[in-house]
């Protein structure tokens, strides 16, 4: 094993530069901002000593300077700590609802793929259905019966943005009930349940871990989305949504109110793609 | 002939069964809601109704009736058209569409259009070309990233604020669409725009391409008339789903922009427990995806002439 994946390395060694390729920049810069956001999220205090919530009226509007790097609201409270205690939120949200979203894609997938003719063809019709409704339209709907707040507001996005991932997970478990493996198991006398277990869910689940990755990003965004209506957490609470609505008010005095929480929102997209693709990259073996 | 004919009436079928699925996921999520329809119906919290006139306008509305009775008479009031009286603007739910939808329409539309040409711009010129590939894929993927209100935002403070090039706000005239076009457009750029480009490169590698430079083709020439043609093919599809995504991000958009439309629409009308208006957008939201996935099917045809007999 060793020696046949040593040997394409090493032929092509001389023809590679020592530096890292600026491709391999992308990746790096993506982890090194992940690992930022999860001590963010896990350990704020680390990376910051001021109080997200501390008000100091005085120093209210301040631009961005070396006391506060990301200035400061219309109360004096400080931006880069708003957005470091975000993190936690934001995380917290864009994770439950990936893992909402996927649990019932997988669980639907799982129906319509193993379930008989009549099961696929009602999940055929149900993500046909489902992808006529825009993921925020979906959300509103959700948090119209279930109100704000951010357990409802987990469910709203996981559900919204579920007919998408159905929709991938249903073709992967297609893909792997009709190949040769799977055949080779019920030939052999193994029972369904265990058939699912070892082989169908290893199988489809391995393009899952990228589609996670990125998803949590796009979740991010989406929950964003809806705070910034208004159905998220209430301000002054330090979740990025909330604060790019709050500095909505105040956008033609103080744009880094709104900028930088924005700021915090694109790179956690970007890096969650760029992961994601690095990640597919070294699953596939590319 | 008939095949055509099967396949259209199967996607009539399948765009009712949508319509359906819509009306009654509307009538089950306003029907979950916490809060009384008939507070809304009488003009919100603070009017403080007496319980005679709560108990008139639950008659009125159908609401005393049993919730299976109240879906019948709902979906076959939908089947004939009557879309019902709005509650919070006391007229009819086919009216505020009537008023509302043409600024959304319009909205999307030029978005879809800035997109496509932003995504074509980037991708044609570039696709396969070292550095200057690399950079403008680089910018898709941020351009994908970025949050339509977040973009809004920062296009209201620069150019509406700051330089005051372009109105903040309102609903009126070209100016005006300017900067909600380009919050909405840019990001969609950047999802048509690596779709494209992903196609294109795989496209560039297939025989022809080789057999058309073989023929003394410039490079230019194979790109727009070889190369772009099975490129666009992903791209129309994204775009059907992108007609829905718009409708979403139009929410914030409309009310950034002080616009009137119906994502704006959909959201005043949630918060209110508005039911027949939010059903009516709903629907309408389902009928233009209907409608969009219709189109795409033409333009399938028309982009590739391969399916034209093959399809089923």
């Amino acid at each position: 094993m060793t020696s046949l994946s040593l040997a394409p390395s090493v032929a092509r060694l001389p023809s590679r530069r020592r530096l890292p390729r600026p491709g391999q920049l992308g990746p790096a810069a993506a982890i090194l901002f992940l690992t930022l956001l999860a001590i963010a999220a896990l350990a704020p205090h680390l990376l910051t000593h001021a109080d997200p919530l501390a008000i100091a009226p005085r120093d209210a509007f301040q631009a961005p300077s070396i006391a506060h790097p990301f200035g400061t609201d219309q109360s004096g409270r400080d931006i880069l700590a708003r957005v470091i205690y975000g993190a936690r939120q934001s995380l917290a949200l864009g994770c439950g609802a990936i893992t909402l979203s996927l649990s019932i894609a997988t669980i639907l997938a799982l129906i319509g793929g193993l379930g008989g003719r009549i099961a696929e063809q009602a999940v055929r019709w149900l993500i046909d259905i489902l992808f006529a409704f825009p993921v925020l339209v979906l959300a509103l709907l959700c948090t119209a019966t279930l109100g704000s707040g951010i357990g409802p507001l987990i469910v709203a996005i996981g559900v919204g943005s579920a007919a998408g991932y159905t929709r991938m997970v249903f073709g992967q478990v297609l893909s792997v009930r009709d190949a040769g493996y799977v055949e080779a198991a019920r030939a052999l006398g193994h029972s369904p349940a265990r058939i699912v277990v070892r082989h169908i869910l290893p199988n489809a689940f391995r393009p899952l871990v990228v589609t996670a990755t990125m998803g949590i990003g796009q979740t991010v965004v989406w929950s964003a989305a809806l705070s910034f209506l208004g159905l998220g957490a209430p301000p002054p609470a330090a979740e990025w949504g909330t604060m790019l609505s709050m500095g909505r008010d105040f956008i033609a005095e103080a744009w880094w109110m709104t900028f930088f929480p924005g700021l915090a929102i694109v790179l956690t997209m970007l890096s969650t793609t760029v992961a994601g693709r690095a990640l597919q990259r070294a699953i596939e073996g590319r | 002939m008939t095949h055509l004919l099967h396949r259209a009436a199967w996607r009539l079928l399948g765009g009712i069964l949508v319509l359906l699925a819509a009306a009654s996921l509307t009538f089950a999520a306003l029907h979950l809601t916490p809060g009384d329809p008939v507070t809304a119906i009488l003009g919100g919290a603070s009017a403080n109704p007496t319980p005679e006139a709560i108990a008139a306008a639950r008659h009125e509305y159908g609401l005393d009736r049993p919730i299976a009775v109240q879906y019948a008479l709902y979906i076959a009031r939908i089947a004939r058209g009557d879309l019902g009286q709005s509650f919070s603007q006391h007229m009819p739910v086919i009216a505020v569409l009537r008023a509302q939808a043409p600024p959304t329409l319009a909205l999307m539309a030029s978005s879809l259009a800035v997109a496509w040409l932003l995504a074509l711009l980037s991708v044609v010129p570039t696709a396969r070309r070292g550095v200057a590939g690399a950079i403008a894929s680089t910018l898709e993927t941020i351009g994908a990233g970025l949050p339509q209100f977040w973009l809004g935002i920062l296009l209201l403070w620069g150019l509406a604020f700051e330089w005051r090039l372009l109105p903040p706000a309102g609903n009126h005239g070209l100016p005006a669409l300017v900067l909600p076009t380009l919050s909405l457009a840019i990001p969609l750029a950047g999802f048509i725009a690596q779709v494209m480009r992903e196609s294109f490169d795989l496209a560039l590698d297939q025989p022809f391409i080789l057999t058309a430079r073989a023929r003394g083709l410039g490079d230019g020439a194979v790109r727009l008339r070889h190369a772009l043609r099975h490129a666009l093919l992903p791209c129309v599809s994204l775009s059907t789903w992108a007609v829905g995504a718009l409708v979403g991000n139009a929410v914030a958009i409309e009310i950034i922009f002080s616009r009137q439309g119906l994502g704006r629409e959909l959201f005043l009308s949630v918060a209110t427990h508005d039911m027949p208006l939010v059903s009516g957008i709903v629907l309408f939201i389902a009928l233009t995806y209907i409608l969009a996935g219709f189109a795409a099917d033409t333009l399938y045809v028309l982009i590739d002439p391969r399916l034209k007999g093959t399809r089923p």
